[in-house]
């Protein structure tokens, strides 16, 4: 295609003998860009092991440490995945665990892996690392309160752990933490360990306000010259737009951990009704179980997008310079991000269609619930216009970009069904529900992670990751889930219910038991093959390829710093001029197949320049 | 980040000129300071906090099965024996709304560097901040005194002494917080550590400004206008 109009379209590219490499600004360019509004930022630099390493105010640091914080989580999160699935697939060799083990199984590793895994490692991983570097900033505005969010997220980690080791153990009451089963005998660890449960998520949200402050701020008021904001890289767009959903959203969180607190600790009656157990009247009264739903589902369907969003904005980078070609669509990509962002606010009750509601009030749900599908399904097409007639390099990075955006719009076509009430009510808490999730939100996202990190690891310890076990992880791992996930729709469909630690005489037990196994074994070699990526680093780190500068030839900011990996400071003595968006790949006429953000007009003949 | 300055930048008239504005390079809000843009974001958040709080109030009593209790009567207060209704939270808004007065002065007086006025305003701020936690204080025991806790009350719906003692409780912990941090800086500016460029802060290493002061202030208007939600919520409903 760029064949045919190559010599038409008269772009050329000039010498760059006038252009400082890494600053952008020649001597002429200066008229294009507004001088800079913000004066050099303080920056505090540790000089001992204990303000470099550890309580380090640098966000590239804070976001490496966040990162393997989650990682940690994440690991113990697949491990009791790992359990459940030899409790489903082969009781008799799970002699040791009891029913309520399983159901603190289940609630460990959904609150794991949703709020202290993902959310940390999209949002705190990659937001603290990628946001200073690709807006063109030295750090994140306030760095200190930055380091202190990450040591709040820390300490939320280490109560949610010890929780395993409180008498009675870890809550069992599923991740949704409904009361009034929660905090009533009978339901495991509804002493200490849902106490602790609630303490966490509270130290959480103190500590991602802490860490969203900081990302949102950066990104509206300390960008470099330039950088106006459909410059940004939807990577920034999404995390941003994650952040303030975040911001909105975990305020229910905490009210609702604050108020079931109380009821545990103090015997208010905010979440429970007057209840009968074995024939007494408990000191309970009064209050609704349901408040706690809405409540919990303010928080919880933003929750999805908060995962979600970062994992649209990143994987749309990523396959951009992947395909060297721009993003189809940037602007819609950017509506679209805020839009889902909006629209998520609305949808809530739609996790409580069997908890049973007006029926115009489902139906207003239902119908928000499926008009985000519009706003999904525009990034979806482009992604894939995106894809079309570029030059694709199908490496470790694009595979995880292809594998994604199969597997979410999997399972955005059963969110489909799901969003529907009459269609919801039979499918109700079945595997089929189960399949839903973890494809759009749980193996969708974590696609895009993988991704990241095959994509951003030379950035960040300068050296390439080894492809061909890339390879190996991703196959078996996109294989491997389309095995585990796949058949539990059909699991679903047969009615099969969801958090049943046996499935004792019922019909389930002759028709789904070979799924079952099936399924166990999957997941035991998806969860295997995680280890991969783990030995791919330790590997790389010793012995791995160096990666230099740029080694993907990208655009955006964060591979144009004056070292690689970036120091504390980003950029060296001068902040980068932006004068373009970050998706000038293969533009016909220029002298390479990419062009970065700080590339100047005069770099680039016959063109008109946008003044900012 | 001390000062900023904007130069060449002139806004563009009219909608489309507003979304030019907002979208242009290096900042959304020309000349905000960070930590101003910050504790706004900030309180939109808190926003949210208290909204979610007083939603379920309502909720919760709306749907309780027994009687509220009629505030009039349970927060009355005798004085010189007539209960008069709603004395001490009306003494108790006033000392709070006076303080926002004070603050608001103290900004003032700040920006003019006017180191003296500035520092004897932010004490006043604190002084009327504790003397409302005082007060709620008083107000907590004589309803604890009366019988009400938050499991249980004399009067009615067990869910008013829960819904009551939380969400007067967390913004208790609002002021108790703002009258910390008032009474810090009542010490920093007449220290001088916003002068002369700012002497550096011993935790976060940067360096202080004026600006702290109003970005403190829009804290304490924000918990004084959460104040009067909670008033009317709870005591005129």
């Amino acid at each position: 295609m760029s064949d045919e109009i190559e010599n038409k379209s008269g772009y050329q590219t000039q010498s760059s003998e006038t252009m400082n490499e890494y600053s952008g600004a020649a001597v002429g360019d200066v008229d294009y860009v507004r001088p800079a509004e913000i004066p050099e930022q303080d920056l505090y630099h540790g000089h001992t092991f204990l303000t470099k390493w550890v309580f380090c105010q640098d966000a590239k640091v804070i976001g490496v440490q966040y990162f393997l914080t989650a990682v940690f989580t994440g690991i113990v999160g697949l491990i009791l995945s790992w359990l459940m699935r030899l409790q489903l697939g082969f009781p008799e060799l799970a002699g040791f665990m009891t029913a309520e083990h399983y159901y603190q199984f289940v609630t460990m590793h959904g609150m794991i892996m949703v709020v202290y895994f993902l959310t940390a490692l999209f949002l705190g991983g990659f937001g603290n690392y990628l946001i200073p570097l690709m807006v063109g900033a030295r750090d994140m505005v306030f760095p200190y309160v930055n380091m202190l969010s990450f040591w709040m997220f820390f300490v939320a980690v280490a109560v949610l752990m010890a929780s395993f080791f409180v008498p009675g153990g870890p809550t069992g009451s599923g991740w949704t933490l409904y009361p009034p089963q929660a905090i009533l005998d009978g339901t495991p660890g509804s002493g200490a360990g849902i106490l602790l449960m609630l303490i966490s998520l509270s130290l959480f949200v103190i500590g991602f306000t802490m860490g969203g402050l900081n990302y949102l701020i950066t990104i509206l008021q300390a960008r470099t010259r330039g950088m106006t904001l459909m410059r940004m890289p939807l990577t920034v767009w999404g995390i941003f737009t994650a952040t303030v959903l975040a911001m909105l959203a975990f305020p229910a969180l905490l009210v609702s951990s604050i108020m079931m607190t109380l009821d545990k600790v103090l015997g208010t009656s905010f979440f429970m009704p007057t209840i009968l157990k074995a024939g007494e009247v408990l000191e309970y009264g009064g209050g609704s179980p349901i408040l706690f739903q809405h409540l919990f589902w303010f928080f919880g369907h933003p929750e999805v997008y908060i995962v979600a969003l970062p994992a649209f904005g990143i994987v749309s980078d990523l396959i951009s310079v992947h395909a060297r070609k721009n993003i189809f669509g940037y602007r819609m990509m950017v509506w679209a991000i805020v839009g889902i962002g909006a629209l998520s606010f609305f949808v809530w009750a739609h996790h409580m269609y069997v908890s049973g509601m007006n029926p115009w009030f489902g139906f207003f749900f239902a119908s928000t619930t499926l008009i985000i599908a519009v706003p999904t399904a525009m990034k979806v097409y482009n992604w894939i216009l995106t894809l079309w007639r570029g030059n694709i390099r199908i490496n470790t990075v694009m595979l995880w970009c292809l594998g994604f955006i199969v597997t979410f719009v999997n399972g955005g076509i059963t969110g489909i069904f799901l969003g529907n009430v009459s269609v919801d009510v039979p499918l109700s808490d079945t595997y089929f529900v189960v399949a839903h999730f973890h494809m759009v939100m749980g193996i969708a996202p974590l696609m895009v992670i993988m991704g990241a990190v095959y994509h951003w690891f030379p950035l960040v310890a300068g050296r390439m990751l080894h492809e061909g076990l890339g390879k190996w992880h991703f196959w078996i791992t996109f294989l491997g889930a389309y095995s585990i996930y796949f058949p539990m729709h059909y699991l679903g469909f047969i009615g099969v219910p969801r958090r049943y630690f046996e499935m004792y005489d019922s019909p389930y037990m002759t028709s789904g038991v070979g799924l079952n196994e099936f399924i166990s074994l999957a997941a035991f070699i998806v969860g295997a093959a995680q280890f991969i990526l783990i030995y791919n680093i330790i590997k790389t780190l010793k012995t791995g390829k160096p990666a230099g500068k740029n080694p993907w030839k990208a655009n955006s900011l964060e591979w144009h710093t004056s070292t690689v990996p970036p120091e504390h400071g980003n950029f060296g003595e001068r902040l980068p001029v932006v004068h373009r968006w970050a998706y000038d790949y293969s533009v016909p006429g220029a002298k390479e197949d990419f062009m970065p953000q700080t590339t100047p007009p005069s770099e680039v003949s016959n063109t008109e320049v946008e003044k900012t | 980040m001390s000062e900023q300055k904007i130069v060449d930048y002139e806004f563009k008239p009219g909608f489309k000129g507003m979304a030019h504005d907002t979208g242009s390079d290096q900042t959304m809000f020309k000349g905000v300071h960070w930590g101003k843009a910050m504790m706004w974001i900030f309180l939109l958040s808190d926003t949210f906090v208290f909204s979610c709080f007083l939603i379920s109030y309502m909720k919760g009593r709306a749907s309780t099965p027994v009687e509220w209790p009629n505030p009039s009567e349970v927060f009355a207060l005798d004085a010189f024996g007539v209960p008069v209704p709603l004395l001490l939270i009306a003494l108790m808004t006033f000392v709070l709304i006076t303080s926002s007065g004070t603050m608001a002065l103290a900004v003032k007086y700040g920006y003019e560097k006017n180191k003296k006025m500035c520092g004897w305003l932010v004490l006043a701020t604190a002084v009327g901040g504790l003397t409302f936690v005082g007060m709620q204080a008083y107000e907590w025991s004589k309803l604890i005194h009366e019988g009400v806790r938050p499991w249980e009350n004399p009067f009615g719906a067990a869910q008013f002494g829960s819904f009551f003692f939380m969400i007067t409780g967390f913004h208790g912990t609002h002021v108790s917080i703002g009258v910390i941090f008032l009474f810090i800086y009542a010490y920093k500016v007449f220290a001088g550590h916003y002068e002369n460029g700012g002497k550096r802060g011993w935790f976060t290493t940067m360096r202080g400004d004026y600006v702290e002061i109003e970005i403190l202030g829009l804290y304490w208007h924000f918990v004084d206008l959460v104040w009067v939600f909670i008033f009317a919520f709870f005591y005129l409903w």
